[in-house]
């Protein structure tokens, strides 16, 4: 059942084949069966997601189902759920309990998704291997001494696994397509304002954004269509409809014009994972496409420019972790002070630290007009570079990630070299574009993920793109051993 | 060595919404702790603002009304400090670009002149909660229910040069936001309120002196006590050879003095930046043009008004336009009274506001309502009773026993107007008086205020006074 596509999965439920509540036990099964070692799930909602399942199951029967009802799914641990507590893989959140939900998780309910559980994280989302959890790291199904990326890592590694059929994430800086790429499966990274961010908990307001993961671009484009909409409660969320993803899948690609800028494929690239990229490139051409050499030649600034940007915004967001109201308070403060330093200093790990210390300076007097102004200057050069891009081509493309996924503890030591391992996901995030990692090779048996880079509001598109070329192939059907 | 005291006002309006600046929780006023307070004001994890409209049609009310530019592009900014009453560790506020800027409006001072103060500008922002420090021992309560009240909050260019001034300023300012219908005006509730940057330097030197801030004083009165107070610590530092410290302090009403709060090395450096989760304020042409025209008649083009329409002196209508209430009863005691402009003038600066001041009451608490009192102005113009019974009338109606016409009739206090009548009563006078008679007719005609006063007397003040005065001259003359 957990190789099957959604589409097969809701027919299958349709036709009475099974039910929702078989459908959820199954996951939940694995979830029981794998999740000791891949330690993807920080909390499993077994009786809610079997009563959910149980409703789905009346709703199909009565007709009244639409393509999600019934499906089990598995969501970030940084969507509130009213009633299930909200981590954001911290210590500071693990006894917070949100009394609402976010947008997403009510736009779910409301389809009928059956949630199972709540998904492993980085810290605030903050990281790139999942290591900087409280709860501990998640293992990469393909190899379990091997990180799944982050800061979603959680949601990749179950969908890698088959531990759900569907997961939700969120994208600040590559946090959907870098653990896509290094899970082998299909991520998306809608354009910014899309995705309601309210009931998300911020790290970087102005770049965070929701997505799915799925094993499909099609499965994809249905837990987009769900998650997306514009919502009154968040003052960056468009107004604009929601496309039918699922009906543009099947345009052909005839004349498609694909930018490859040179910048993405530089020394800092892995030899055999641009050998992967240019043979998924090849495949776009027999589809019909031609390829084009662009540049985006400030995409090189985009590292230092995310890394003054997001840690000032979060700086400022994580404020409200303060003891006072929710969250870790630290024993017997001794006053004022002793309360925060303490609460905050024991709640935080070292990684949230660190970036709070640096969106702290960046955003001081005197500092100010150097680092976080200067930094927003810039971004609007990367933006401005991609505008420029896409009067040229329909869409971009390249790595996700520059290598495959590292070894557990490889890098966490060294924040630098972890922060470049974001340096092709980084830019679409600073731009507000939608960006997509799918599936398109193997590397010594690890995932390689193509990266794919549309215009503004160009979702249906890039999912089009995606699945035209999992038609053709079958990188996204790979399941890690043991895992069948 | 003369001074000279520079006074700048940062006054904080609570603008008149029935929900928060960012949330749809109510902005009512003493209801029980942290019962207004929903998931966006108490900063909960992953919830975020929106802004509510009607705050943006407010402040550019203001902004129009004091000569401002309204920004046609404003920015909602963090201003980062920690604190518990501060639930989100930043108070969205405006730092770059304000929603009002560069405007004045002008005062009136009490030798009937006027003064030009500038507006710096107007920002929106949230108002913090409340920490209860009583009441709960060794802890502090925290009541979030202000927690995103807005707040206009209204910087005045450095341009006052005394307590009174800067009391004047802020009058203006109040009857301003309360015309505007912007803002309540309570400060008894905290609706509006003040900070006084207060410095002095020696009288024509070009350069300020260093400045302290007294923060959040709630009355006029404090004002000028707290200013006062804080000009005075400073000459004599600086008479005695110190040095002002740059510092935030407060006013301390029971012991009438400030006190230093922090200085600036303790200050904190707020680290502003634009706020992600909004977005700029944009302002059309047609939107400032459409709050234009919401616009009431505002103080100084009403004070103009009525100095023309009613014949009134400047100071009459500096009162009367002191505040929306005042000039509306001002112009119903008029219309009641038949068009009486300066006898009304004269009667609601003179027995009305006596009364008021005595029972310490708003205009709009008066026991006297305007219809009533036009009535009573009626009577005099027409001569149904004189200024001085109708003094009694008056303390009768506010006494509540009934409209003007009924006082005068249940208690007879009608004029006697009738010639013969009068005529009767002075020769009885005169009979009476044959003494001062001849003493007034050997030349001391200063004797006629007596006899002026057997008449009024004789009546209980009913004789038209001045038909008393035409008939005590013919007959004293030697008719």
């Amino acid at each position: 059942m957990h190789q099957k596509s959604l589409s097969e999965l809701a027919a299958g439920l349709r036709a009475g084949e099974f039910t929702s509540e078989a459908l959820t036990r199954h996951f939940l099964d694995r979830i029981e069966r794998f999740d000791g070692e891949l330690n993807s799930v920080v909390t499993v909602t077994a009786d809610a997601a079997l009563e959910a399942a149980r409703e789905a199951d009346r709703r199909i029967a009565a007709g009244d189902a639409g393509p999600l009802t019934g499906i089990p799914f598995l969501h970030k641990d940084i969507f509130c759920t009213d009633g299930v507590r909200t981590s954001c893989g911290s210590r500071m959140l693990d006894n917070f309990e949100a009394p609402y939900d976010a947008t997403v998780t009510e736009k779910l309910r409301q389809a009928g998704a059956v949630m199972l559980g709540k998904t492993n994280m980085d810290e605030f989302a903050m990281g790139s291997s999942n290591e900087t959890s409280f709860y501990g790291p998640v293992k990469n199904p393909w190899d379990t001494g091997r990180v799944p990326g982050g800061s979603s890592g959680g949601s990749a590694a179950a969908v890698a696994a088959r531990l759900a059929p569907l997961a939700t994430g969120t994208d600040t800086g590559g946090s959907i397509r870098q653990p896509a790429a290094l899970c082998g499966i299909t991520g998306i990274k809608p354009t910014y304002g899309r995705v309601s961010r309210y009931g998300m908990i911020a790290f970087a307001s102005s770049l965070d954004q929701g997505g799915p993961f799925a094993t499909s671009a099609a499965d994809a484009a249905l837990l987009l269509e769900a998650m997306s909409g514009f919502d009154p409660r968040d003052s960056t969320s468009i107004d604009r409809p929601v496309e039918d993803y699922s009906a543009a899948l099947e345009q052909d690609l005839d004349g498609l014009v694909i930018g490859l800028p040179k910048e993405f494929f530089d020394d800092g690239l892995d030899a055999r994972v641009r050998a992967v990229i240019d043979a998924a490139i090849e495949e776009y051409r027999r589809l019909g496409a031609t390829v084009k050499e662009i540049s985006l030649p400030n995409s090189g600034l985009s590292v230092p420019v995310y890394y003054v940007v997001a840690p000032a915004e979060c700086s400022s967001n994580l404020s409200r972790m303060d003891g006072v109201r929710f969250g870790h308070r630290c024993e017997d403060p001794k006053d004022l002070d002793d309360l925060y330093t303490r609460s905050r200093g024991e709640g935080f790990g070292a990684e949230v630290k660190r970036r709070i210390m640096i969106g702290t300076y960046a955003l001081s007097a005197g500092y100010y007009d150097a680092y976080y102004l200067k930094a927003q200057q810039i971004r609007r050069l990367i933006r401005d570079d991609f505008v420029k891009a896409f009067e040229e081509v329909d869409v971009i493309m390249g790595p996700t990630s520059p290598t495959t996924a590292f070894r557990l503890g490889e890098k966490s030591d060294d924040p630098v070299t972890m922060y470049l391992s974001d340096i092709y996901t980084i830019a679409v995030n600073l731009a507000g574009l939608p960006g997509m990692s799918i599936p398109a090779g193997l590397v010594d048996g690890l995932p390689v993920g193509l990266q794919l880079i549309g215009d503004y509001f160009a979702e249906g598109r890039l999912l089009n793109i995606a699945h035209q070329y999992q038609k053709v192939t079958d990188w996204h059907t790979r399941c890690p051993a043991g895992y069948e | 060595m003369e001074w000279e005291v520079v006074i700048g006002l940062e006054i904080h309006a609570q603008l008149a919404t029935r929900s928060k600046i960012f949330s749809g929780a109510s902005t009512a006023y003493g209801a029980e702790p942290n019962t207004q307070a929903c998931a966006v004001d108490l900063g909960l994890p992953g919830v975020l603002p929106v802004l509510n409209e009607k705050v943006v049609e407010l402040a550019a009310r203001f902004g129009l009304a004091t000569h401002s530019t309204v920004a046609r592009r404003s920015v909602f900014a963090r201003k980062n400090y920690f604190y518990p009453d501060l639930p989100k560790g930043y108070q969205i506020s405006q730092f770059e670009l304000p929603i009002v800027h560069d405007g004045y409006i002008d005062i009136d001072l009490d030798d009937d002149t006027t003064r030009r103060i500038g507006i710096t500008r107007a920002h929106l922002e949230e108002d913090a909660g409340k920490s209860l420090h009583e009441d709960f021992h060794g802890a502090t309560g925290i009541d979030l229910n202000r927690a995103g009240t807005p707040l206009l909050e209204i910087v005045s260019e450095p341009d006052m040069r005394s307590a009174k001034e800067a009391v004047a300023y802020m009058k203006k300012i109040h009857a301003l936001v309360r015309y505007l219908e912007i803002c309540d005006g309570n400060m008894q509730e905290g609706s509006f309120r003040c900070d006084a940057n207060v410095s002095v330097r020696p009288k024509g030197q070009e350069e300020f002196g260093t400045r302290t801030e007294i923060k959040n004083i709630n009355s006029f009165r404090f004002v000028e006590r707290a200013i006062n107070y804080e000009v005075e610590r400073q000459i004599d530092v600086l008479e005695a050879g110190g040095e002002i410290v740059q510092e935030t302090r407060l006013y301390d009403a029971d012991r009438d003095e400030t006190r230093s709060m922090r200085s600036k090395e303790e200050a904190n450096d707020y680290r502003y930046f634009p706020d992600p989760d909004l977005l700029p304020v944009i302002l059309d042409d047609d939107f400032i043009e459409a709050v234009r025209k919401t616009l009431p008649e505002l103080p100084d083009a009403k004070r103009e008004r009525f100095m023309t329409q009613y014949s009134l002196s400047h100071r009459d209508a500096v009162i009367l336009t002191g505040s929306r209430e005042m000039a509306s009863y001002f112009e119903l005691v008029v219309e009641a009274s038949g068009g009486e402009g300066r006898l009304a003038a004269n009667w609601v600066t003179g027995e009305l506001s006596g009364l008021l001041n005595r029972e310490g009451i708003e205009i709009d608490e008066s026991p006297v309502s305007a219809e009533h009192l036009g009535g009573l102005l009626k009577r005099i113009a027409d001569n149904t009773i004189s200024g001085k019974i109708a003094k009694q009338v008056f303390e009768a109606m506010c006494r509540g026993e009934g409209d003007a016409d009924t006082v005068i009739e249940q208690k007879g206090l009608k004029q006697i107007t009738d010639s013969g009548a009068i005529e009767k009563l002075v020769r009885e006078v005169l009979d009476n008086n044959p003494k001062q008679v001849e003493q007034y007719r050997g030349g001391q005609e200063k004797l006629l205020g007596f006899f002026v006063g057997q008449v009024m007397k004789a009546t209980q003040g009913k004789a038209n006074p001045g038909e008393v005065n035409k008939i005590l001259k013919r007959l004293l003359s030697g008719d």
